[in-house]
């Protein structure tokens, strides 16, 4: 019905014939597809090819430790770590420790998800909640929170619940900060789309304001999470006998130094756990983001 | 003409008054002294325009002439606009920009927000009218910008709306695509029958669409032409060259600009369209206009 857009077809070739220098041709062509470039193999899958690194680093750890490079006194060999790991296991101890650790650090992150979460839809989706919620989130951000240890103290005493709280707080704050500029961020173009589909403020809110401020939060989960074990440390100063911290006190003053690299050890495996959890979130919940593979 | 009578027309701007029984029966938009200004920036200015049930409508207007401000007001987006402003409960808008949800997929953005039973058996059934039954699952940002633009229409068509809105929906679509586009919508509407009002900036598309011409200048409608051609149209046909022409002239706009070399100018129609300022000069405005309303600082 309609001809093609005359632009298409327009010559345009006699203009240049004449009055334009012919364009000089390259020396040279590259290939930068074709047969003779085949693509990559790729021999092991990804996860393997990932520990490439921390395997070399373990490989010359027990190569320096061994031809006594490295001085077994200041830093111990693998051996020697792998058998006070066996001590501790034998004994009960480690499971002890690191899982009144990961206890601490669940609890954490369960009230400080859901606190951090409650408060940014409330001041991200409410003028109200704004006004009292925005500007006290963003002073509490700037507080070191350790150095909320000794008032913590003061009020819930010397328990379970200033450690618990103390990680709580950096969790939710990190939820916080990251979902409601997440919410305040959410493409208004969307809103409006959605309002001319007739959606109810309900589901404005479930629908295109919650899922688009997903990734945010996802960011935020992140951060909360090595965060809260970094806040696991300074918690376990208070005083107690159970927890990594603890096993890691306990290791300094009696000069264990096997039982030192074993705590970074733990910490370094508990830290990968976390990252591939939410590498898995992501994966699940951010599935139509353009090119998201999910690592 | 007209299937159905859409005699549940309500109002859209929240300070418009309820004339019962005011609105002719065959209308589908009865608009009436609307202004709407920003600071001291009246952009419509007393408009008046009604549309017929099942008329298609094409609004040209320069870019920044409130093209958008008006049909954001017939969608019940603004609630700022005044005068009086019926239309029918039941409106569909498709933007220049697709604005499917990124984390539903195809056919559930096409369903959403509606709670009929046999939403999901209506809702493939639109898609398979724009060709993409087979991207239903589909995640929107795999899809192309054609292809995003008619799953926007299905959205709006799947929703039986008596009044279709489209703010320059093939704008942001290349030339190709667009006069497929043409004609689906062309098929669509002859099916569907909704009143239908296009904005657009491109004169030779409102000819080929439409069955009534506005043009929207001042905050009015400076110039209203029905378009008597027959069906289907092309833009080779002596009576279309004479309306673009017509057209053109009321937006004050001169088609033969530019540095066409006369042995160009002999090649007719060709040279007319290859020099046709209202592509790529309106677009470009559009585009910056689209920036403002795109951007969630706006309206919060
Ligand atoms: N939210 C807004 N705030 C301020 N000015 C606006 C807003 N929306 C539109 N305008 C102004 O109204 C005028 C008409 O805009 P618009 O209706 O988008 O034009 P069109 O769609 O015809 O290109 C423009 O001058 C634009 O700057
Ligand atoms: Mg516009």
């Amino acid at each position: 019905m309609t001809t093609l857009d005359s632009r298409v077809t327009t010559p345009v070739g006699s203009l240049a014939a004449s009055r334009e220098p012919r364009p000089s041709p390259p020396t040279t062509l590259i290939e930068v597809a074709g047969p003779s470039r085949p693509t990559k193999r790729v021999l092991l899958p990804r996860w393997l090819r990932k520990l490439y690194g921390p395997v070399a680093l373990l490989l010359l750890w027990w190569s320096t430790s061994a031809t006594g490079l490295l001085d077994p006194d200041l830093f111990p060999p693998p051996g020697a770590v792998v058998g006070a790991t066996t001590d501790l296991i034998a004994d009960g101890e480690l499971f002890l420790h690191v899982w009144a650790s990961i206890q601490r650090v669940l609890y954490g992150l369960l009230f400080g998800v859901l606190g951090g979460t409650v408060l940014a839809v409330l001041s991200g989706l409410t003028r109200i909640g704004e006004d009292l919620l925005d500007s006290t989130m963003q002073i509490l951000k700037a507080v070191p929170n350790y150095a909320l240890t000794p008032l913590l103290i003061m009020w819930m005493g010397i328990g379970e619940e200033p450690k618990i709280l103390l990680i709580a707080l950096g969790v939710g704050i990190a939820i916080y900060i990251n979902t409601y500029s997440a919410i305040r961020g959410v493409d208004n173009a969307l809103v409006e789309a959605a309002t001319t589909l007739g959606a109810s403020r309900a589901a404005l809110i479930w629908h295109v304001i919650l899922p688009g401020s997903l990734p945010g939060f996802l960011v935020g989960l992140r951060l909360a999470l090595s965060g809260a074990w970094l806040s696991l440390i300074f918690a376990e100063t208070i005083n107690t006998t159970e927890g990594i911290g603890y096993l890691m006190t306990r290791a300094q003053n009696l000069l264990q130094s096997e039982v030192s690299v074993l705590i970074l050890v733990i910490y370094a495996v508990i830290g990968m756990i976390s990252y591939a959890f939410v590498r898995f979130l992501e994966r699940r919940l951010l599935a139509w983001r353009p090119g998201f593979q999910g690592t | 003409m007209a299937s159905r009578l859409p005699g549940d027309v309500i109002p859209s701007a929240s300070n418009a008054p309820v004339p019962e029984g005011q609105a002719p029966p065959e209308a589908a938009v009865v608009v009436t002294g609307v202004r709407r200004r920003f600071g001291d920036h009246t952009v419509l200015d007393g408009l008046d325009l009604t549309i017929g049930a099942g008329e298609f409508v094409a609004m040209l207007g320069h870019s920044g002439s409130g093209k958008s401000t008006l049909l954001r007001a017939l969608a019940g987006l603004d609630p700022e606009v005044t005068g009086s402003v019926l239309v029918p409960p039941q409106r569909a808008v498709v933007f220049q920009h697709p604005r499917l949800l990124p984390w539903k997929r195809v056919l559930a953005n096409v369903i959403f927000n509606l709670r009929e039973p046999d939403a999901r058996q209506r809702g493939y059934a639109a898609l398979e009218e724009v060709g993409l039954a087979s991207h239903a699952r589909a995640w929107p940002a795999t899809l192309s910008g054609g292809e995003a633009q008619r799953v926007a229409l299905a959205r709006a068509l799947v929703r039986r709306p008596h009044l279709l809105l489209l703010d320059e929906p093939f704008g942001a679509l290349d030339a190709l695509t667009r006069i497929k586009m043409y004609a689906l919508l062309k098929r669509l509407c002859h099916r569907y029958r909704p009143a239908v009002l296009l904005v657009t900036h491109d004169v030779d598309e409102a000819i080929l669409l439409a069955d009534r011409v506005v043009v929207l200048q001042g905050g009015r409608i400076s110039l209203d032409l029905p378009v008597t051609l027959p069906t289907p149209r092309s833009r080779s046909e002596a009576g279309f060259t004479a309306l673009r022409a017509r057209l053109l002239s009321a937006l004050g706009v001169e088609e033969r600009v530019g540095d066409a070399d006369p042995r160009d100018a002999s090649q007719g129609d060709a040279a007319l369209q290859a020099a046709d300022p209202t592509d790529g000069v309106d677009s470009s405005g559009a585009r910056s206009w689209s920036a403002v309303a795109d951007s969630p600082e706006v309206s919060r």
